[in-house]
């Protein structure tokens, strides 16, 4: 899996692509929490603009990083989600925990 | 059960071939002309048998996961199966947010998204021989 990082002001902002399943959210989920470390960032951005699948193993991912931040008091939120992405992010119930934005910059101002 | 057309797959229980497996379903009923949204339901619903077979039925053991999809009509069934730990409790497993793995970050959701992605959903299992998940769609567009 492609994964791509940058650091905006307190945000690490993670781009993944590709498809997201139990295979690649593995070494996703490494990958992120082995940048936060090395980042000092309280915050994780998602963005999901190059993602074209995703199954329940990517809202487990979510939701572990979610718990990795607000034990540091930080917030994990996503962007870019997609229509064809949008049927299990309903499903799961995860936007009632986790907030959705558009766009990244959305999210940068206004976490 | 006479499908107009068939086909079985089997593969070793790694998580490399969970993407293997969903993209041969999908070629396999491109045929039939489904929707992008169902091939993607499709896709998905599988993507989540297949892995349970691989974390679950054989908690990352070596085991054969063996995929056979097949169309009648509008029909598609797809049956992914393995012959690893079994469930105990279906009615259980089968409950929203259930998991017995939520160190590893599962969430308990696989079966709820198979079944609304998918029209029926049957499992069948016995513990300590293994699992067997039989997936229906109509394809609308067929209609
Ligand atoms: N093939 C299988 N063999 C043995 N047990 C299974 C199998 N499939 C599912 N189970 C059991 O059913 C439970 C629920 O499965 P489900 O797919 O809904 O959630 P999960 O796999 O735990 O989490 P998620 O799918 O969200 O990552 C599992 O935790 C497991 O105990
Ligand atoms: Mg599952």
């Amino acid at each position: 899996m492609d994964i791509k990082f940058k650091k905006i002001r307190n945000c690490l902002v993670v781009y993944p692509t590709g498809e997201i399943d139990h295979h690649s959210s593995e070494v996703l989920k490494k990958e992120i929490d082995r940048q936060c470390e090395s980042a000092l960032t309280k915050n994780i951005i998602v963005d999901f603009g190059r993602v074209n699948f995703m199954d329940s193993s990517g809202i487990g991912m979510i939701i572990g990083r979610y718990k990795y931040t607000h034990l540091k008091g930080g917030k994990t939120v996503v962007t870019g989600v997609s229509d064809n992405l949008r049927k299990i992010f309903t499903l799961s119930g995860l936007g009632r925990i986790i907030r959705i934005y558009p766009t990244v910059e959305d999210a940068v101002e206004n976490i | 059960m006479i499908f107009d057309n068939e086909m079985i797959l089997r593969f070793k229980s790694k998580s490399q071939n969970e993407g293997f497996a969903r993209m041969t379903a999908a070629a396999f009923l491109l045929e039939l002309d489904p929707t992008i949204t169902e091939i993607s339901d499709i896709k998905t619903a599988v993507s989540e048998a297949v892995t349970n077979a691989i974390i679950h039925g054989y908690e990352r053991k070596d085991g054969m996961v063996t995929m056979h999809c097949g169309y009648c009509g509008a029909n598609i069934y797809i049956e992914i199966i393995d012959n690893g730990k079994g469930i105990e409790d279906i009615e259980k497993a089968r409950e929203p947010l259930y998991t017995t793995k939520p160190y590893e970050e599962r969430s308990g959701l696989g079966f709820t998204v198979m079944e609304s992605f998918m029209d029926e959903v049957i499992v069948e299992s016995e513990p300590n021989k293994g699992t067997k998940i039989v997936m229906r769609k109509t394809l609308k567009s067929l209609l």
